[in-house]
């Protein structure tokens, strides 16, 4: 028992990301390796989270079959074509098809009439106005599955969020955010994420904290994720009292979060630990 | 020499730890094993089983083993609350009498298989998993 | 019914006589393991799919006898040799009584 111990001690205590190469069903290139965006003063390059994660678990998202994310997009595709609300529409009623989406994701969140939104917003805002429908709960499998659907249209095209014009406030609260400490831990997002990547937290291997493979699907949940739970999980962890999901606060750190990773490839839906 | 009680502490809890040291459950899944083979002989080498080294996360741990001429091969998680994990039966438009899947592991732990061969023998291989419980997102 | 029960199956579309050809299948199922407790303390009883069958023209490929410690939206990849045109089915066994099945063809020249 006790060399077993001592076996554990001995792994190496940074083991920064690995050299892997994303090539999704054999085919889709995926850049998880950049030169960090201007705005980064103290990063130089940025990774995609799957870069730190063990082969087996990097396997899982080579392959739009064994990547097990697909089901809820599955769900999603019969969810778009279900009728739903008082107006008797699908989502298929007036987008003919999901693909009229590309590029969409790719640059949320953004500033509509003065207002930041996230794509959970834009879903329950046109479910209320255009189909006379119930919103769907921010972080159910209906709603995430349905972003993970709209999501995967990006995939592959770069991460490119506007921060300037009337985006600047709404990222300039989102970057305030990360760089504050939270919790009785008193741990900041840049704490782990910017000073410590590549460094282990007991025995989680800490990635740069990138948004763009959300929703993302978990081992440890077994389903969909989305950025906001992320974020809550997060702020909770340094045992805080943390914000809700679809917060203006978190609808900010999601821009800030956001624009960090400009340039990686969208790999919605990802798999993570 | 006068046995201290000091002596006889350092002895006894050294005694215990090396007792304590095997898992619980790996009589239980001994049980179960000699239930399936009725206790016979276990040969190796026939079989292969693929596991991680360490699973990033117990929930969803893959797995994958073969046994050229198997009828059926039984997978065993020795550390988890209940040790039986499935049972793959192969029928005759089988050709590589082979399996993988996804499983739960509650702790580090082995992962058993066990294959019936066609000539009524028996196979085991088995593969230590580690299992780790995240930093932060647990 | 368990709820949001969708299979999913990846069978090559066309083979030779005679060649082996893997076979993937996944089902969402949230295969309640019934060890864990809800926030009262209360058992959350045990609901998982427990068997899983691939058949091809009324053939068996492969059984499977599933426990709760499958994960979560089981998995299975195993391999199957097509000796002529048919049909692969597969079915699902829950808990509850329910069963799911799916079917693909495959075309054998």
């Amino acid at each position: 028992m006790t060399t077993a111990c001592l076996a554990l001690f001995a792994a190496p205590a940074w083991a920064g990301p690995d050299d892997d190469n994303l090539v999704i069903n054999d085919e889709l290139e995926m850049v998880t390796q950049t030169a960090a965006p201007a705005h980064l003063e103290n990063v130089d390059t940025i990774y995609s989270g799957w870069r730190f994660r063990t082969d087996e678990t990097q396997a899982l998202q080579l392959d739009d079959f064994d990547n097990p994310a697909m089901i809820f997009v599955d769900q999603a595709m019969d969810l778009f074509n279900t009728v739903d609300g008082s107006e008797g529409k699908s989502c298929a009623s007036c987008h003919e098809s999901v693909e009229d989406f590309k590029g969409l994701h790719a640059s949320m969140p953004k500033v509509v009439d003065g207002k930041l939104v996230v794509m959970e917003d834009l879903i329950n805002t046109h479910r209320a106005e255009a189909m006379g429908a119930e919103p769907w709960k921010w972080s159910g499998g209906e709603m995430q599955a349905m972003v993970a659907l709209i999501g995967l249209q990006s995939r592959g095209m770069p991460m490119n969020v506007t921060i300037d014009g009337d985006a600047a406030p709404f990222w300039e609260q989102g970057k305030e955010m990360y760089y504050t400490r939270y919790g009785q831990l008193e741990l900041s997002c840049a704490n782990c994420h910017e000073e410590s990547y590549g460094k282990m937290i007991r025995a989680d291997h800490l990635s740069q904290g990138q948004i763009n493979g959300f929703p993302t699907y978990r081992l440890k949940q077994a389903k969909l994720i989305s950025r906001h739970n992320r974020f809550r999980g997060c702020i909770r962890d340094t045992r805080a009292e943390t914000f809700a999901e679809g917060s203006d606060e978190f609808r900010a750190l999601e821009l800030y979060v956001a624009s960090r990773s400009n340039g990686l490839s969208i790999e919605t839906p990802a798999v993570r630990q | 020499m006068e046995l201290t009680r000091r002596q006889m502490l350092v002895t006894s809890t050294a005694a215990l730890a090396s007792v304590a040291g095997l898992p619980a459950f790996a009589s239980a899944t001994d049980d179960l094993i000699a239930e399936l083979t009725g206790g016979a002989s276990l040969g190796s080498g026939a079989i292969s089983l693929d596991t991680p080294e360490i699973a990033e996360n117990g929930n969803t741990v893959p797995v994958s083993v073969t046994a050229d001429g198997a009828k059926s091969i039984t997978l065993y998680a020795d550390g988890n609350p209940v040790p039986n994990v499935a049972t793959f039966n192969f029928g005759p438009l089988n050709p590589t009498r082979s399996a993988a899947t996804r499983i739960r592991l509650a702790q580090t732990q082995n992962v058993v298989a066990i294959a019936q061969m066609e000539d009524g023998s028996w196979q085991m291989a088995k593969n230590e998993v580690k299992v780790t419980i995240g930093g932060c997102g647990g | 019914m368990a709820k949001g029960v969708k299979p999913r199956v990846k069978v090559p579309k066309s083979a030779s006589a005679g060649e082996t050809i893997t076979i993937k299948t996944l089902i969402s199922h949230q295969m309640e393991s019934g060890q864990r407790k809800d926030k009262e303390g209360n058992v959350i009883p045990r609901s998982i799919i427990n068997r899983f069958t691939a058949e091809f023209n009324g053939q068996n490929v492969i059984d499977v006898a599933m426990e709760p410690a499958i994960s979560t939206n089981p998995y299975f990849q195993f391999d199957s040799v097509v000796p002529e045109s048919g049909e692969f089915t597969f079915t699902w066994y829950d808990d509850d009584g329910s069963v799911y099945t799916e079917s693909k063809s495959i075309d054998v020249s």
